[in-house]
């Protein structure tokens, strides 16, 4: 048997390397690599939620009672940017590195020195962001989309946010230079493309989104650099560049972006719906499709961060239908989840309950974002809170929930030990409530007319506000419970079996829990019925 | 037009709605939860859309909430739940493909419309040139009809609100209160400015937009739209107010430490009015020998 083969061989040459240095600071073990990014990522959640702290309590009401305006901009800058490039995007590369070899039945990453140097970039690159908040004229404060000439007006923190975001972007090439020839050169015989896993796919086609889009970022901030430093005019209208040249380049980069932290979110749920409805996932090539669509039309979409700076009429016409398409493909997945659902035989463990939870609240996501894309309606809802609660939906309620979710469905996996479900539930329950009283009335607020990136605001904003300001305390002990849930678990929690969920289908369940230090060192025999998709004829 | 006066038609819980919000209230309300309709056609159309949709999204999230929590309750492993093997079904899966083309269609249709509408600037009566500053307004009043003007003046947040809005500063934000237009106090913290923009009604008023040193955005919600104030460029738009009144807004572009401190206001009075009013001022501006001094220049109330 497979299973049994697999793990005896592993144990044979189970050799971790002994030290911390050796063990973690050389690893090349795509699974410690994997903790290291997680790691990692939850520092800099910490991080971006105590700059969001400052943010919601100096809005908590009106008049400032805490900050100066310009350090309030500093605070807005830096969440955004330790959010997206130091939380969600590292958590997926995380759970890529932990689980894709497993997924495909290969024994590592295909390139695993590189895998360590894409991981140790990363606190170097925040350690240069972070270091901003010290020096003299403090943090970028110009927006994380970082718009000229407003961002480099700034002090030397723009030369160190722009090393720091080359920085990321080669550790974010190198990641995704490994998934894609991870994924295909080391599957195990028998995993067909169409056979492999949906969140092997969603990751492949966010790879090669990453390749596409990092570097024209870091062109996009290395001309900032040489408009600040070297008196080149790219930006800069008196010199006979263009402010508006840079928002298309940036958002060529932002909204390819905006899908490389949500197409694994999007495999993550197709993952963890079918094992706890105990059916297939419906329309698997179905799925594979409606991703590799909404990854293309991200390329051709990049206008509708822009539509207020003054675009032709026939533009915003083209951006806007573009832009509606994109509505098609993601509600086929909406609707193939809801199918899956539909006929199982559903429970609702920890993973689940995030699972769904993503399914809702993402879509209300999707639902603002529809609005978003009408032209006229965006004229009143650009730059207003209308827009910031939009993208919380998609990103916290999105990314961040299926990451929480993947954490949960992979941790018995990783650590061998199950996690205590009432705790789990009371984390889900909390989060799920509180994230809506913190993100739910900034529709309102934006609605009203109240612009976003403010430090104060009218006395008529300041209800919901302080609404808002309640849901975000709320959201503040969530990090703590999840990291005792987990610290728990692993101390105490009951073992767990191999496949540590009823329903789970995929070769990372044919392995031991904890997977071994060195898994699949001998391509495993793929029998079709271990897979979640094993049959290619749909 | 068309395509909003049908759209209105289907919408009348949008329309009672309107009515309830009162389009003349130029602030937000407490605990508002909507968009208001605004007091130009154009704004009232964005309105329209805005509704149209938001009540197509909810219908789409009832549907499949529906379905979700349907199956939540039908096909639970407690309830003895069996799980079907099938995994794809063709007919359903064109259908939710086809059905929201032909809902996106509905969308883009009325969408589109409002659009051209808000792209055509030209015919106008007259225009404004507004520049956008760190952390002020200019406004520049070019020409009404054929005749040329020379009115020039800068507009920064009023000096209770400044000195409320300083960290800690003891002052207390509701007590910063003015008269509206229909004479009632109300609350205008950070709302407020020394020289208000003001402009006729029911006149096609052409903007042109511009900004001195970074991206400003221009925005008075109840006028239905903004518009980004760049360096280097020039962005034009257009409006016809229908009723007189004060009009609020913000900068609404990240602009630097005081992006929250400089307001708009809009106040919209009768057309003989306005023709006075900008006649002293034109008169005030002339009389200033060097174009230099015009700036400061400020105008009077009307």
């Amino acid at each position: 048997m497979t299973t049994h083969a697999t793990a005896h061989h592993d144990d044979h040459h189970d050799d971790k390397p002994h030290g911390f240095l050796h063990r973690w600071v050389y690893s090349t073990n795509h699974k410690d690599i994997g903790t290291l990014y997680l790691i990692f990522a939850f520092i800099m959640v910490c991080v971006g939620a105590a700059f969001s702290g400052v943010i919601r309590t100096e809005l908590m009401k009106p008049g400032l009672q805490f900050v100066q305006p310009y350090f309030f901009n500093e605070m807005t800058t830096m969440h955004g940017l330790v959010m997206i490039f130091g939380a969600i995007m590292p958590s997926f590369v995380g759970l890529a590195n932990w689980m894709i070899p497993m997924m495909i039945g290969a024994p590592d990453m295909a390139l695993p020195r590189m895998n360590n140097w894409s991981f140790w970039i990363l606190p170097f690159a925040f350690f240069l962001l972070l270091s901003t908040l010290f020096i003299p004229g403090g943090a970028p404060a110009g927006g994380w989309t970082m718009y000229p000439p407003l961002s480099i007006q700034g002090g030397d923190s723009v030369a160190l946010m722009v090393f720091s975001i080359h920085l990321m972007g080669i550790s974010s090439i190198m990641g995704a230079i490994n998934i894609i020839a991870t994924i295909l050169n080391m599957r195990a015989p028998g995993m067909d493309l169409l056979k492999m896993p949906v969140f092997v796919w969603s990751w492949l086609i966010t790879a090669f989104l990453l390749i596409a889009v990092m570097p024209v970022l870091a062109g996009a901030v290395t001309m900032l650099l040489t408009d600040r430093y070297f008196g080149t005019s790219f930006f800069n209208a008196a010199g006979g560049g263009d402010p508006v040249m840079y928002q298309h380049i940036f958002w060529f980069f932002g909204h390819p972006e905006v899908y490389i932290m949500i197409l694994p979110a999007f495999g993550i749920i197709s993952e963890i719906v079918p094992t706890f409805s105990r059916k297939p996932l419906f329309g698997y090539q179905a799925m594979v499709y409606a991703l590799a669509s909404i990854a293309f039309l991200s390329f051709i979409v990049w206008g509708h961060h822009m539509f207020t700076v003054g675009m032709p009429l026939g533009g915003e016409l083209y951006f806007m239908y573009a832009t509606m398409l994109i509505a098609i493909p993601t509600g086929v997945k909406v609707f193939n989840w809801v199918s899956t659902m539909w006929g199982g035989s559903m429970t609702f463990e920890a993973p689940m309950l995030w699972a769904i939870a993503f399914i809702v609240l993402f879509t209300i996501g999707g639902f603002s974002g529809v609005m978003l894309a009408l032209v006229p309606a965006d004229f009143q809802y650009q730059d207003t809170y209308f827009v910031v609660a939009h993208f919380h939906y998609v990103l916290v309620t999105g990314a961040l929930f299926a990451i929480i979710g993947a954490i949960y469905y992979w941790w018995p996996k990783w650590t061998g030990r199950m996690y205590n479900e009432t705790w789990a539930k009371v984390h889900f329950w909390w989060s799920a409530v509180f994230v809506n009283v913190l993100f739910f009335p900034q529709h309102f607020l934006g609605l009203a007319g109240m612009p976003r990136r403010i430090p104060d605001y009218n006395v008529a904003f300041a209800d919901w506000n302080l609404v808002s300001t309640i849901g975000a305390y709320g959201m503040y002990l969530t990090p703590f419970m999840f990291f005792f849930i987990l610290w728990h678990s692993k101390k105490h929690g009951a073992p767990a079996a191999a496949r540590a969920w009823e329903g789970a289908h995929g070769l990372e369940w044919t392995v031991p829990s904890p997977a071994p230090f060195h898994t699949f060192s001998t391509p495993p025999v793929i029998h079709d019925e271990d897979l979640a998709h094993g049959d290619v004829s749909h | 037009m068309k395509a909003a006066g049908s759209m209105q038609g289907k919408l009348g819980l949008g329309v009672a709605l309107t009515a309830v919000a009162g389009a003349a209230h130029a602030l937000a309300e407490p605990w508002q939860l909507n968009m208001t309709p605004g007091v130009t056609q154009t704004s009232r159309e964005v309105y329209d859309l805005h509704m149209w949709g938001l009540y197509v999204c909810i219908a789409i999230g009832v549907v499949v909430f529906g379905a979700m929590i349907v199956a939540m309750v039908k096909f639970r492993k407690s309830k003895g739940a069996v799980p079907a093997t099938w995994s794809h079904n063709t007919v359903a899966e064109t259908i939710w493909t086809i059905v929201p083309i032909l809902i996106l269609v509905a969308l883009a249709w009325p969408a589109t419309n409002i659009m051209i509408k808000m792209a055509y600037t030209e015919q106008s009566d007259m225009t404004v040139k507004i520049t956008g500053y760190q952390w002020k307004w200019g406004y520049d009043y070019l020409n009404v009809g054929e005749k040329p003007y020379h009115v020039h003046f800068i507009s920064r947040i009023d000096p209770r609100s400044d000195r409320t809005r300083e960290l800690r500063s003891g002052q207390d934000p509701w007590a910063v209160k003015d008269k509206d237009y229909q004479g009632v106090e109300r609350n205008t913290y950070l709302l407020d400015v020394d020289h208000p923009l003001v402009l006729p009604t029911d006149t096609k008023i052409r903007f042109v937009v511009t900004g001195d040193d970074v991206i400003h955005a221009w925005w008075v919600p109840q006028l239905g739209w903004k518009q980004d104030a760049i360096p280097g460029i020039i962005n034009d738009d257009w409006t016809s107010i229908h009723e007189p009144g004060i009009y609020r807004g913000q900068c609404a572009e990240l602009c630097g430490q005081d992006h929250g401190f400089m307001p708009i206001v809009v106040k919209a009075v009768p057309k003989a009015e306005f023709t006075k009013w900008l006649d002293e001022q034109e008169a005030l501006a002339t009389k200033a020998d060097a174009p230099a001094a015009s700036p400061t220049a400020a105008p009077s109330a009307p």
